[in-house]
Order: C-alpha cells, then sequence, then structure tokens
C-alpha cells in the first residue's frame, strides 16, 4: 500500500506542476498503482479537477485529456471509426471494465509500461504527446524520453486516412499480454509496432522497402521474418524470448494480411 | 433402479441464505467482527530454509498503536498440525506457532498485535531479523534421502504409522499390489510408462483466510472463522496452545468459499495465541498474496503410469507410483496420496488382472500443501485418462470405445477400491449420454478451421469417493417447534456448496413439510452435535444419512407426545406430516399441537440427534468431453464447449449439483491452461497475487453443458453419493487429449501454456 | 483532511487519513457488502459506483471520492432486487462472497445495455471473478431475468 502525508486536488496545472518539482510528490492517474506499491510520499497531487477528461475531436485531430479513461476511449465512436476499432480492440481485454473506468490515457502513456497494449496502439497513429512544459512532442520521441518533472495533459492523434489493426497474444484472456502487434497504414507508409516485447513498445517501419509493391502474401512473410530479426525479444514468467520472436512473425503476418485485405 | 416421487428431494430449490448473499448483507467473519479488534499481522520469512539467529522486536514495540509483537521465544515447544482430519491424525506433528528454524518463504516469524492496521504493518517494517541462511531442498524428486532435511528436529511426530520418517525428508510411503503385477506386464503386447506432473494449484477461493478471536462471557477462548472444520480447529487449537478443548468454542459464519483449503487450520493459531497473550479480541485478516504464498494448496505430484494392454485394447494391468510433495508440513500428506492410485485404477476394473499402487511423500521447502478438491483423485486421473487416452490413439480406437471394453460397470467388485462393489455405478450410461450429448462422432475428427486454427475434442473420465469409509461421523439435530417448524441443527460447514439447504430437503422430505419449515444452524462446536466438518465429499452422503436418522428418531418421539394427546400407545400413531393421526380413527392432532404440547407440561422432548459412519465410500462417477479451437501458430487455445454427465446417485438440489459441476469444471480449465506455481531460485513463490496467479473469468471457459445420468445409492440418503470434488478431475485429461489430437504432443505437465504447444515436439 | 460526499443517498462528513482508500471508508462507514478479494486490481469484489460509473473501491482514494456520489449496494437493494432471484433459482449465488461486486456491475451493465447479448455480459462482467459458480449459472440467471423482462 502507498502511503503519503497529504492530498492535493490541484486547482490550475500551474499548481500540479509546481508541487510536482519534489522527488516526495507524485502526480496520480487512475490511482490503480495504490495497492500495489510499497513506498509513501509527502504529497499526492490529484489532477482529476483540471478538465483533463474530454476528447475533443475537429477535422484535423483528436486531442485525447489524459485523464480519459480506457473506457472512454473502447467506447468512443470517432475513435473507433477513425482506427476501424483498433483502439476498442486493444482495451478491451485489460482485467474488466471496472478498471478500465479507472485507468487513465494519460497514465498509461506516462507510465511508458513494457506490458502496455495503449502504447502500442497509440504508437502505430499519428501521436503526440503534450506536455504541460515540454510542448508538444511525438509519441515515439516520448517513449525514448527519461521521466521528468513535467506533466502530460494530453494525447494528439492527427487524423491521416488510416488503416490500422491491433492484436495481441494473452494466456489468459485478460492478463498481461505476452505479446503486442498493431500495424498501421498512412500516406503509403506502413508501420508495426511490437510491444509487450516484455520491454515497451518499440515502432517499426518498411526501411528496406520490403512493403512497397504492396501488400501480398509473399512480402508480408519477407517483411514479418526480416522484423523478427530486428525486434530484441526477452524472457519473462509469462514467455521466452525464442516463443516472444515467433509470435513476432504470427502477429505481424496476420495484422498485415488484415490491413492489406488478404483475409 | 429405485426412484420415488419426491416432494423435497430432487428439486431445485433456493439456497436459504440466497439473498442475503445476494443483497451483500454482513454475514462473513470481517463483517461481524467488532470494529475495536486487535489487528494481528504476521512477519514471513523471505528464505526457504533459514534458522534465526536474532530477532529484534524493540523498536516495533515502540511504534504507537502496537499492543505486543511475539516470537519463537514465547510460543509453546509442542509439535501439532493444522491438518483437520479425523482421528488417529493422520498427519505428522510438525508445526510450531512460530518455528525458530523456518522451512519455506512465508513461514511465520513474529506475530504483531496492533490497534490498527497500519500500526501493524509499520512495526512489521522496524523488526530486525538475523538469519543463518540455510541452503534449502526445492525439487521434490531430490528430496527422499536428501543430506538436507526439512525437519531435523527430535521433537518431530507421526501420530499414525503411514510409513514416513524425518530423517528421510519423508512424510509417509506405502506399496501395495494386487494379482501379479510383473508377469501381467511381461504378458502384454504393449506397454506404456508414462510420468505426468501436477502443480501446487492455490483454491484461489474469494475469501482468504481469516479468523476473529475474543474471550466470551465465562472467560472461554471465542474462536469465528473461516472453516469448514469447526470440530478439528478446537482439537488443533486446544493442542497448540495447550489449554483444555473445554475452553475453547470454534464457529463459522458464512464462508467465502473453502475447496479444502479451509479443512486446514491456516490462520486460526495466531488471533488466538494473540487473545491468549493480550486478553484482547484479535482478528487476522490473510491477504491475497498471504493466501498466495502460505496458503494450503494441492500437493504437486509426479505419477509414474505403467499401462500393460493387449492390441485388442483391453487393459489388463496398472502399475502407479505417485511422488507426492507435501511442501514443508506433512498436512494432508499422507492422505491425499493414496487417491492418486485408489480413485484412478478402480475405474478400469472391468478388464484388470493386477495392479500395483506405490508411493512417497516428501517435504521439501516449498509452501506447505494441504487438501483441495479432488484430494490426489485429480492429479492420478489426469495421469491414468492420458496413458488410456494414448493407448486409443495408438491402436486407432475410439477412445470412447476403448473405455466401454475397460471400464467398471455396477454391480462388480473392485479389488483396487477396498474390495467395495459398485452398488450404484452409471459410468457406462454418462459415457453414452455424454457421448450423444456432445456429439462426440461429429467432433472427435480434427477439423481445420483455416488460418492456422483447429478444432480437435479429447474426453476424460473420473470418479471420487463419497466419504471417508470407516471414519466421517456426520451428526444432525433436529427439534420440533410449538409452530410445528422443525430446526437442523448440523457441524457440517456449509461454505457456499449449498449444504445447510440440502440438508434442510431431507428433512422436509422426511417430515412431509416444506423446505421453508426447515431452518438451519451450523456449525458450533458449543451448539452443534459432532461433525468431521466438510470435506471428502461427505456432507450429502454422511451428514445427509444422519439427518434421515435423526427425523425417524423424531417422529417416534413426537408420535409418543401425540399419544398422551390421543390416548392411545405410540404404535397406533401414524405420522402424516401435517398432523398425528390415531391409526383406524378420525383422531389426530396438528404437529403445532404436539410442539405446543411438547412446552406444556411434558417429560418426552420432542428432539433427535443421530451419528452415522459409513462402512463404505461409494463412488460419483463423471465423463467429460471438450472441444477446442487450438491456434497452431500462436499456440493459444479456446475453450469452445464443455460437456459432461454426472452420476452423482440421485441429485439431492439438481441446479445445486449443476452448479458444483460447472464450478468444478471452469476450476479444471484453469489447472490445464495457465494456473501455475513456480519458484525463483530462492524459493521464493512467483505468482504471488492474482496479477501473477491468473484464474479463469467469463471469457475462458466456453459453453459448459452439464446432465446427470442417476444410479441409486442404496447407502445414501435418498439413493444420494456425492458431487463436490469428482466434478474438477475431468477437465485436464480431457484438454491434454484434444490439444494432441489437434498438435500430435502428447503434453504430461499440466499447465499446458500456449508457449509449451508452440515449442512442443512429438516424442517417440 | 475533510471531505463531504453523497454516499448512498445521504450527504456525509468526514475526517480522513489523505491516504485512506474509498474502501476502507465504506466498510467504516458499515457498508459491509463491499469486499476486498485481491490488492491488484484484478478481482471486482469492491465495485461500487462513483456518481453512476463502476469502480474498484480498493484502488480509489476516499479523497478522490470528496463531492462525488458513492453508491454501494446498501443504496441499491431495490434495484438488485429486480433480477437477483433469477440467479438465486440457478444457485449461482454459491459462496456469495463475490455476489455484490457482480451484483454492482451487473446492475451498471443493464442500465447501459438493457438487453444485452451473452458475449455482451461475459465482456462486461470479465473483471468480476468468481471461484465457485463456473460463471454458467450466472449467465443463466441473467438470461432468465431479461427474457422474464421481456415477456413482460
Amino acid at each position: 500500500m502507498i502511503t503519503f502525508q497529504k492530498y492535493v486536488k490541484a486547482a490550475d496545472l500551474e499548481e500540479a506542476y509546481s508541487l510536482n518539482q519534489t522527488r516526495k510528490n507524485r502526480i496520480v492517474g487512475g490511482m490503480l498503482w495504490l495497492r500495489l506499491g510499497n513506498s509513501s510520499y509527502n504529497t499526492v497531487i490529484d489532477i482529476s479537477d483540471l478538465g483533463l477528461d474530454r476528447i475533443e475531436e475537429d477535422e484535423e485531430q483528436f486531442r485525447i485529456g489524459a485523464m480519459v479513461t480506457l473506457r472512454e476511449l473502447e467506447t468512443h465512436k470517432g475513435l473507433n471509426d477513425y482506427t476501424g476499432s483498433a483502439i476498442c480492440h486493444a482495451v478491451k481485454d485489460i482485467i474488466g471494465v471496472q478498471f478500465r473506468n479507472m485507468a487513465t490515457l494519460g497514465g498509461s502513456i506516462w507510465g511508458r509500461f513494457g506490458y502496455s497494449d495503449v502504447l502500442t496502439v497509440f504508437m502505430s497513429l499519428d501521436t503526440y504527446v503534450e506536455l504541460y512544459k515540454g510542448g508538444i512532442v511525438s509519441l515515439a520521441k516520448f517513449v525514448k524520453m527519461k521521466r521528468d518533472n513535467d506533466i502530460l495533459t494530453h494525447i494528439i492523434v492527427k487524423k491521416k486516412p488510416l488503416k490500422c489493426v491491433y492484436d495481441a497474444v494473452r494466456i489468459q484472456r485478460t492478463d498481461f499480454p505476452v505479446l503486442t502487434c498493431a500495424v498501421s497504414e498512412m500516406d503509403g507508409e506502413v508501420r508495426t509496432v511490437i510491444g509487450a516485447r516484455p520491454a515497451k513498445a518499440r515502432l517499426y517501419t518498411d526501411e528496406k522497402g520490403l512493403l512497397k509493391e504492396g501488400l501480398t502474401e509473399e512480402s508480408i512473410r519477407a517483411y514479418a521474418k526480416e522484423l523478427s530479426s530486428k525486434v530484441p525479444t526477452g524472457s519473462n514468467t509469462r514467455g521466452s524470448a525464442a516463443y516472444r520472436s515467433r509470435l513476432v512473425i504470427v502477429l505481424a503476418e496476420r495484422n498485415l494480411k488484415k490491413l492489406g485485405g488478404l483475409e | 433402479m429405485e426412484q420415488k416421487n419426491y416432494k423435497a428431494i430432487n428439486k431445485s430449490v433456493r439456497k436459504k441464505d440466497a439473498m442475503q448473499l445476494l443483497l451483500g448483507k454482513p454475514v462473513y467473519t470481517e463483517d461481524i467482527a467488532p470494529k475495536d479488534a486487535l489487528v494481528v499481522k504476521l512477519l514471513r520469512s523471505s528464505h526457504a530454509n533459514a534458522i534465526v539467529n536474532t530477532i529484534d522486536t524493540k523498536v516495533a514495540k515502540l511504534v504507537p498503536g502496537v499492543v505486543d509483537v511475539f516470537t519463537w521465544e514465547d510460543v509453546p515447544n509442542e509439535r501439532y498440525t493444522t491438518a483437520g482430519q479425523t482421528y488417529p491424525e493422520a498427519s505428522p506433528y510438525d508445526r510450531l506457532i512460530i518455528d525458530r528454524h523456518v522451512r519455506c518463504v512465508g513461514d511465520v516469524v513474529a506475530i504483531v498485535a496492533a490497534e490498527s492496521e497500519k500500526a501493524a504493518n509499520k512495526a512489521l517494517k522496524t523488526i530486525k531479523v538475523n538469519y543463518e541462511v540455510l541452503e534449502p531442498v526445492l525439487d521434490f524428486r531430490t528430496a527422499k534421502d536428501n543430506s538436507i532435511l526439512v525437519h531435523p528436529e527430535d521433537n518431530w511426530v507421526a501420530p499414525c504409522e503411514v510409513g514416513g520418517t524425518n530423517k528421510r525428508n519423508l512424510v509417509a510411503s506405502e506399496n501395495s499390489e494386487y494379482g501379479d503385477v510383473d508377469k501381467v506386464l511381461a504378458d502384454c503386447d504393449i506397454v506404456l510408462d508414462r510420468t505426468y506432473h501436477t502443480k501446487a494449484y492455490n483454491q484461489a477461493m474469494m475469501e482468504t483466510f481469516r479468523t476473529y478471536t475474543s474471550y466470551d462471557r465465562y472467560g472461554r477462548l471465542h474462536v469465528i472463522s473461516s472453516t469448514q472444520i469447526v470440530f478439528h480447529v478446537r482439537r488443533i487449537l486446544a493442542h497448540a496452545l495447550g489449554i483444555p478443548k473445554n475452553m475453547i468454542r470454534v464457529e463459522k459464519p458464512r464462508i467465502g468459499g473453502g475447496f479444502g483449503a479451509k479443512q486446514t487450520a491456516v490462520s486460526e493459531v495466531y488471533p488466538a495465541f494473540v487473545t491468549m497473550k493480550t486478553g484482547r479480541p484479535a482478528m487476522l485478516v490473510f491477504t491475497r498474496e498471504e493466501a498466495q504464498i502460505a496458503g494450503s494448496p494441492r500437493h504437486e505430484m509426479d505419477v509414474r503410469v505403467k499401462l500393460g494392454a493387449n492390441k485388442d485394447g483391453k487393459i489388463r494391468v496398472l502399475d502407479l507410483y505417485t511422488l507426492s510433495n507435501s511442501g514443508a508440513y506433512g498436512e494432508h500428506g499422507p492422505t491425499t496420496v493414496g487417491l492418486s492410485g485408489h480413485k484412478s485404477i478402480p475405474m478400469y476394473t472391468g478388464s484388470l488382472e493386477a495392479h500395483r499402487f506405490n508411493y512417497d511423500v516428501v517435504y521439501t521447502n516449498t509452501m506447505a500443501a494441504g487438501a483441495y478438491r479432488g484430494y490426489g483423485a485429480t492429479q492420478g486421473i489426469f495421469a491414468l485418462e492420458t496413458t488410456v487416452n494414448e493407448l486409443a490413439e495408438m491402436l486407432n480406437m475410439d477412445p470412447t470405445v476403448i473405455r466401454e471394453k475397460n471400464m467398471l460397470k455396477e454391480g462388480m467388485l473392485m479389488p483396487a477400491y477396498y474390495n467395495e462393489i459398485a452398488s450404484a455405478c452409471a459410468l457406462d450410461k454418462c459415457l453414452a449420454h455424454c457421448k450423444e450429448m456432445f456429439e462426440w462422432d461429429k467432433r472427435y475428427p480434427v477439423r481445420d478451421m483455416g488460418n492456422g486454427k483447429v478444432r480437435a475434442a479429447g474426453l476424460g473420465m473420473a470418479m471420487q469417493g463419497s466419504c471417508i469409509s470407516n471414519l466421517d461421523v456426520g451428526s444432525a439435530t433436529v427439534k420440533l417447534n410449538d409452530d410445528g417448524s422443525y430446526n437442523l441443527v448440523i457441524g457440517a460447514a456449509d461454505m457456499g456448496t449449498g449444504c445447510d439447504t440440502i440438508l434442510a430437503q431431507m428433512v422436509a422430505e422426511c417430515m412431509d413439510c416444506t423446505v421453508d419449515d426447515v431452518t438451519v444452524f451450523g456449525a458450533d462446536t458449543d451448539a452443534s452435535p459432532y461433525d468431521s466438518g466438510s470435506y471428502a465429499s461427505s456432507t450429502t452422503y454422511i451428514t445427509g444419512k444422519a439427518v434421515e436418522k435423526a427425523c425417524e428418531e423424531l417422529k417416534k418421539k413426537m408420535s409418543e407426545v401425540a399419544a398422551g394427546l390421543l390416548d392411545c400407545s405410540s404404535d397406533e400413531i401414524v405420522f402424516e406430516g401435517k398432523t398425528l393421526r390415531k391409526i383406524n380413527s378420525g383422531e389426530s392432532v396438528t404437529v403445532a399441537e404436539v410442539g405446543v404440547k411438547s412446552q406444556l407440561n411434558n417429560d418426552i422432548i420432542t428432539q433427535a440427534s443421530a451419528s452415522h459412519s459409513s462402512p463404505v465410500s461409494p463412488p460419483p462417477y463423471m465423463v467429460g468431453m471438450v472441444e477446442i479451437e487450438l491456434d497452431k501458430m500462436t499456440g493459444e487455445v479456446k475453450v469452445i464447449d464443455f460437456m459432461s454427465v454426472v452420476d452423482c446417485g440421485i441429485p439431492i438440489n439438481p441446479a445445486l449439483a449443476r452448479i458444483q459441476a460447472e464450478g468444478g469444471i471452469v476450476q479444471g480449465i484453469g489447472h490445464t491452461l495457465f494456473e501455475n506455481i513456480t519458484y525463483n531460485e530462492m524459493g521464493r513463490p512467483v505468482e504471488s497475487s492474482l496479477m501473477q496467479y491468473r484464474i479463469p473469468t467469463r471469457l475462458d471457459m466456453g459453453n459448459l453443458k452439464v446432465e446427470f445420468e442417476h444410479s441409486f445409492e442404496p447407502t445414501g440418503p435418498f439413493g444420494a453419493k456425492s458431487i463436490g470434488e469428482i466434478v474438477i478431475n475431468t477437465p485436464a485429461p480431457a484438454i491434454a487429449h484434444a490439444i494432441y489430437r489437434a498438435t500430435g504432443v502428447w503434453h504430461r505437465e499440466i499447465p499446458i501454456t500456449p508457449e509449451q504447444i508452440v515449442m512442443g515436439k512429438p516424442d517417440n | 483532511m475533510e471531505i463531504t460526499l453523497t454516499l448512498n443517498g445521504k450527504k456525509i462528513m468526514d475526517q480522513i487519513e489523505p491516504d485512506l482508500t474509498l474502501f476502507d471508508f465504506l466498510r467504516d462507514h458499515n457498508c459491509y457488502s463491499v469486499k476486498c478479494g485481491c490488492e491488484t486490481t484484478n478481482c471486482g469484489l469492491c465495485t461500487v459506483f462513483f456518481d453512476d460509473t463502476p469502480v474498484l473501491s480498493c484502488s480509489m482514494l476516499a479523497a478522490r471520492a470528496a463531492g462525488h456520489r458513492i453508491t454501494t449496494l446498501e443504496g441499491l437493494q431495490d434495484e438488485a432486487k429486480e433480477f437477483i432471484g433469477f440467479i438465486a433459482d440457478q444457485g449461482a449465488d454459491q459462496c456469495g462472497f463475490c455476489n455484490p461486486g457482480f451484483v454492482m456491475n451487473t446492475i451498471a451493465l443493464l442500465r447501459e445495455n438493457p438487453d444485452p447479448t451473452d458475449d455482451e455480459i461475459r465482456q462486461f462482467l470479465s473483471g468480476n471473478l468468481c471461484r465457485c459458480s463456473g460463471y454458467e449459472g450466472q449467465l443463466r440467471g441473467i438470461r432468465a431475468f431479461l427474457e422474464s423482462r421481456r415477456g413482460k
């Protein structure tokens, strides 16, 4: 159980930010780590009253507040129309409805967790992270940044014409995934994201141009094989590196076939 | 078959506590304990094998809110067992309340009693322990005669001769043979020699172990605990604490599931000790982590099967050797292992010429095992049924056909089952019924679904017992009230299964009243008649029979009272449910009038108690068939349909029997596909939470269908046998079979994970 | 710290420790239907409504509930009674320890989707673990309730 002395519902982002500059203070999102940790803090900073719980959609983009829950992503018509339900597919097996009513997009992305379905699917889109002080950075860049004392306020998804497919392998349906895979096609570019390697998700593009003649059984097979040689995998209780490397090929092939309408 | 038109038996009535439970009323241990009870927390060892050199509790005792801290220096030095079993206690006396020598990760090193959980947790962090760390024995295959002894102590006691000795890490050992096994094996066309491995699955009942203790108004220790065994808990506490049994009262409120876990006194002794030392009410609630790493899980087993058969599929000889891992302590070690042979081999009585069953049960420095639904039979049946499936596949014979050739049938003498006769056995009908319901002939062939997915089917048979013959005692008291209603008082424990209700149905049937006319109370060592408790599938069969007997006795007493009112002899009274009539006359009195009379100038008590034990333990039988869809590329297995047919004799309450079956099947699916217990190299359990120990959700089980074949067990109440345990036994062999059909690989260890399926190679 | 919230329709004010969980707060306020089955957000036993949304009270701070409506099964007895009889008819209540969380989330499901399919029921309730019933009886019970309601 996490313990702390003080709880502050921040009145604005500036207050939240200044409180967060101390190492013993911490911002809370969905708070699902509350019973899992054993550390103690001075002040916990709640940003749930700052209007960060909205999904704004216009012609250009989705701007999703950090406190939007996974359940809201799962059931949001605009996002799922845009992604061909890939977002719904990516989050629907995360523990249960009650959990997804609490877990926030901001918390999921900020954590840059290895097992994250959410990170995987958003990395396959044209996604940006809006930081209170750091401004807007691409998700791909954000994932590589060190954790600091800034505040993630929004996730921005640009509405490029998109095709997107998501899949994951789980030993048990609502467990952490053994491997996640999202593929997308935007502006003629195919992106593959592999997560739960078990380290955090990585984005791969078709650098060698194996898919430039189009998505065919043959080109996909060659690409998936090549991809598997590039994706570093590791072992944990849910699977060995060797198994994960096999899954990279299987999921990439299957998702790309779906992307190319071959299934 | 004897079948009557019952009024209350074989009826799906609601559980008596259903609405209270569904409306969330405060009926469990933690709900009824007073808020000012001391919070008890346990400091647990992080080493698998170590001696506590020094333990410093000075700072902990100074934490505000901490009332006291106890260590090995404070507890009695008399060893005891926490296994909840009847006399003579089969499990060794190998525990102390706190032992200086810790023998597994999670062993208790200190007990903290505090005014609040926060204070108790804070105190735990400040206790300083200096350990002399010893090398542990973690692999149960190397435990026997290992130079490292889990229990080197001299005050280790085996109250029963079960072939064990602490000087060899041996909890128990036995050899038994019928016929000349080696000779028949030598004469067989085919001999399969296979070894199977099953894990120490956790029961994972939703309510973890918990106990509340206080001194009652007579200065006795009052224990309210989530337990299946109130009388055994009283005995265990008296032994462990060194106080007389009559100074202890144990009762159970509603219980949030048990499945055998609560057939061991896992949590009771610690708050009881705190109450004794401080005089204050105390409560211990296990965290889920504690329940996972210091509970009372299934015995991990290796079961080696040697099966000899002829080419025509006749199974002639079975030779089983089981190695069972009891973990750090011996609870239920000597007894669970027996079922791996005694409740698997008899299924092939139809053709067996000889059989042998040997076993060893060993200590290791891992979590102590205990009782879990199926109790050894589950492990043995997975091994034997998988071997029989392999034989069938090898002979290109339909696995249902090979069973028809060899299986046990009604009326047969079972040499592998204590020479009992299968007096009620519809196993053959279960198989035929399941085969038709499942459409076996259509689903058995493997079907390619495209995209790497195949559908395949598999099956398993099972048996269990209905009590522990010649040991278990069930009792019931039935009393008449002045409004004509009845009280049933029992010592058996309804842990959610609905035994309160089915026993009330039996009273209603006997007394020709409605189930609503019967209230049930139990279990409380001060008020209930003695009952071994709810385990070994025995409550319906044993306590049920006691209910029947008590009702007969009560009718006699009521007839005597009625005779007084009607001025005749009691032989002239006919009991007619609502009334008692004088034979050959229109004169009668109502049951309520008899009840009123019993409270007015009366010297005949309208209350009766009866006990019952049985010389036999009639097996229930079951056939389970599964269809899976297996993804050959990822190894994922999806259960499509699990169908089964059960012979539990006459089901007293078909709805509750069906739920028992469905619940057991889903637990079995979990064990087969993903539930697992593993240890790191230091001996620390890895699956220490429900985040890591995955139990099935409603997305993991496919569609279930359960039907019944009735047999009539002459020694059971209203023809009933048992249902509680057998239901967990068929998923493992059935699913392993289906996976073989889909992949050509036999997996002989469960769980069978997607990775093992993808990476698995066929053996020679 | 001091918080004010609406618990089962009643406004209450209380002094709490800042790190008190909503779960502990609720049991301190005699809402004993709220149960804990794990400490890792996996079991669903502690399900309550935050405003009208089902959440896990074990992982919610009581402090965050300030100014909100919290509802436990104690406050939804009548709505529960509409369908729990159908669960009881199946015997699917069993040990009962998971029942309050299951009943709460079923209420949430039926409010959001009054006529769910079997798959929608399974999906919505997948975060509610039950070790006794094997789930099938709970499904039959909900289905029987829906059928009876349609018949009316």
